[in-house]
């Protein structure tokens, strides 16, 4: 149900996203959604990769620091009104977004989003509830 | 000319040794029967104090060292009873605890006495308006110009530091007539004076007394042309008195140092060595009068050469060069003492923190900024900004705490700080102070 996100700590110099993305492909890894968040000094590269262990070794061996995080990609029907229903989901069940980001892949007609919520086993639940697809780590990565 | 009391700050050298001879033996008793510390030290060497005959023996007595005053927190170097005690100023110390100083009623009032001799150095009468914006509190700055200014008898404005458009708004309104700070202030005050559209050169302001930390001789000129007045340096320590321990003159061509109440010396920081006039080393203090807290041969970290050419204002007491650097790696900053060691002492102890980081000091027109920059390690690293920037706002509160300065506190990447040999390079002062 839970997907890995790795989170990259960068300083914000040129070039220091360059080498994030080229030990990745050094290693052969695909990388299937990203986002960025920001301050003056320093951002936080939250990326959905392919095979998040070898991305994980190759980080480390180019001495970054990384975090190992849980979220939640979730398949949202491509309308209007298609993500909004989903965060009605998260409101009715009072739970925190933290932060979200869309994918770079779909699935037929659904657009896929990653969510980063507050309590994740709760948002699990209310989810399934409703019949949304949650997809695996197995799923994603082969899509 | 001007004195305070041209009596003994123009003694006869000759008289003057005499005094400090007999004035040492003295301490050396005082010391030796009632601080514990002492009488270890000198039991240590098989040092009596009837060893000491006089000022030519000074040599035999061991040095005072800033961890002394850690290894005997609080009040462990006291050498008298704390119903005598009348004052505690504390500085920083070298970790978590603070240096921690005490004074006699008799010792307040010498103190009072420098700092008269300092302010009237300047030409500082009983009917100037002393607009004093050192801070108040357990530094001595505050307490020390205020005794001294008020001594001299003249109006005392105890302002202490900070609210600058009010300080300039009552150098204008009460007419003050001299200013004591911190050199970095009083640019500051210039500064904003200026951008404010004071015309400074209407203002009855005529000299400033400051120190607490180190300036240069360009700071000096922009500090006098900004104000159009005479700037002063002025040296102390709270282990040793706190402000006035040395002070300049007109001349403006190095600090005399109050021989009377103090000997300086100059020693080889490495052997310990005595070295003669004109040659740079550490700056080493041993009081004469003080009850409460009598000091040995106390290393002050402090580098400068003595000048024992007699001075055109007529003085006798020999000058120290303004100070010229550290023998340890501690900073002033905004005036106050930083040690490295406080900051990395708050890295061991704030949680989800690791000790490897690196202090930069700066300085941004006349306001000193520290950084202190912290890798980022593995278990710090979260994919939300908000706890980053959570730790970054809890180890900034906890550095304040410790070291009563602002500082900003700046994540970086792990390796970001160069490591050569092993030893990681852990401070960059971008100011130039020492000359």
């Amino acid at each position: 149900m839970k997907v890995s996100q790795l989170s990259v700590f960068l300083e914000n110099k040129s070039g220091r996203l360059a080498d994030v993305t080229r030990a990745l492909a050094d290693a052969k890894v695909n990388i299937r959604a990203l986002s960025i968040a920001d301050t003056i000094d320093y951002g936080i590269l939250r990326l959905i990769v392919d095979d998040p262990t070898a991305a994980k070794a190759a980080l480390s061996d180019a001495e970054f620091t990384l975090a190992l995080t849980e979220v939640l990609a979730i398949e949202i029907p491509d309308v209007p009104g298609g993500l909004a229903g989903m965060i009605d989901i998260f409101a009715e069940s009072g739970i925190n977004i933290e932060y979200m980001y869309a994918f770079v892949g779909t699935t037929g007609k659904n657009a896929i989003v990653v969510f980063r919520v507050e309590k994740v086993d709760d948002a699990i639940a209310a989810l399934q509830k409703k019949g949304v697809h949650i997809l695996s780590g197995d799923e994603l990565h082969s899509l | 000319m001007h004195y305070w009391n041209r009596e003994a700050e123009c003694v006869d050298r000759g008289e003057l040794r005499a005094l400090q001879s007999y004035r040492l033996v003295k301490s050396v008793h005082h010391v030796y029967e009632n601080v514990p510390a002492y009488k270890k030290k000198f039991d240590e060497i098989g040092l009596r104090p009837d060893h000491i005959k006089g000022i030519e023996d000074l040599h035999k007595i061991p040095f005072t060292n800033k961890t002394d005053f850690r290894d005997n927190y609080p009040f462990g170097m006291f050498a008298c009873p704390m119903d005598q005690v009348v004052r505690v100023h504390a500085s920083s110390g070298t970790t978590g605890k603070s240096t921690v100083v005490g004074y006699t009623r008799n010792d307040i009032s010498t103190w009072a006495e420098m700092m008269a001799r300092t302010l009237g150095a300047g030409g500082t009468t009983k009917g100037d308006v002393v607009q004093n914006a050192y801070g108040y509190g357990l530094f001595t700055g505050g307490l020390g110009a205020h005794y001294g200014a008020e001594r001299i008898g003249a109006s005392v404005v105890p302002i202490s530091g900070g609210n600058t458009k009010r300080q300039i708004q009552i150098m204008q309104d009460f007419g003050s007539t001299v200013l004591c700070c911190t050199p970095s202030y009083a640019q500051f005050i210039g500064e904003t004076a200026r951008e404010l559209g004071v015309d400074t050169s209407k203002l009855p302001i005529r000299a400033a007394f400051l120190g607490a930390e180190p300036w240069t001789e360009s700071m000096r000129r922009e500090i006098e042309s900004s104000l159009n007045i005479d700037a002063l340096d002025i040296y102390g320590l709270s282990e040793i008195m706190g402000p006035g321990v040395s002070y300049e003159c007109l001349e403006k061509k190095g600090l005399h140092v109050n021989e009377d109440l103090f000997i300086a010396e100059i020693i080889d920081p490495e052997t310990g060595e005595v070295l003669p006039p004109g040659e740079k080393g550490e700056l080493v203090f041993t009081s004469l009068t003080k009850e409460a807290l009598p000091l040995m041969r106390y290393r002050t970290r402090d580098i400068t050469y003595m000048d024992e050419t007699p001075c055109a204002c007529g003085r006798t007491f020999k000058r120290m060069h303004r100070i010229m650097g550290r023998t340890d790696d501690m900073l002033i900053i905004r005036g106050v003492n930083v040690f490295p060691s406080q900051i990395e002492t708050v890295l061991i102890e704030t949680e989800g923190t690791e000790p490897h980081y690196m202090i930069v000091v700066d300085r941004e027109g006349s306001m000193d900024s520290l950084e202190v920059w912290v890798e980022v390690s593995p278990n710090m690293v979260s994919d939300e900004v908000r706890a980053l920037e959570g730790l970054e706002r809890k180890i900034s509160a906890e550095l304040h705490s410790v070291l009563g300065i602002n500082c900003k506190v700046k994540l970086v990447e792990p390796k970001t700080i160069a490591r050569s040999e092993g030893k990681a390079k852990r401070i960059v002062d971008r100011r130039d102070l020492y000359q």
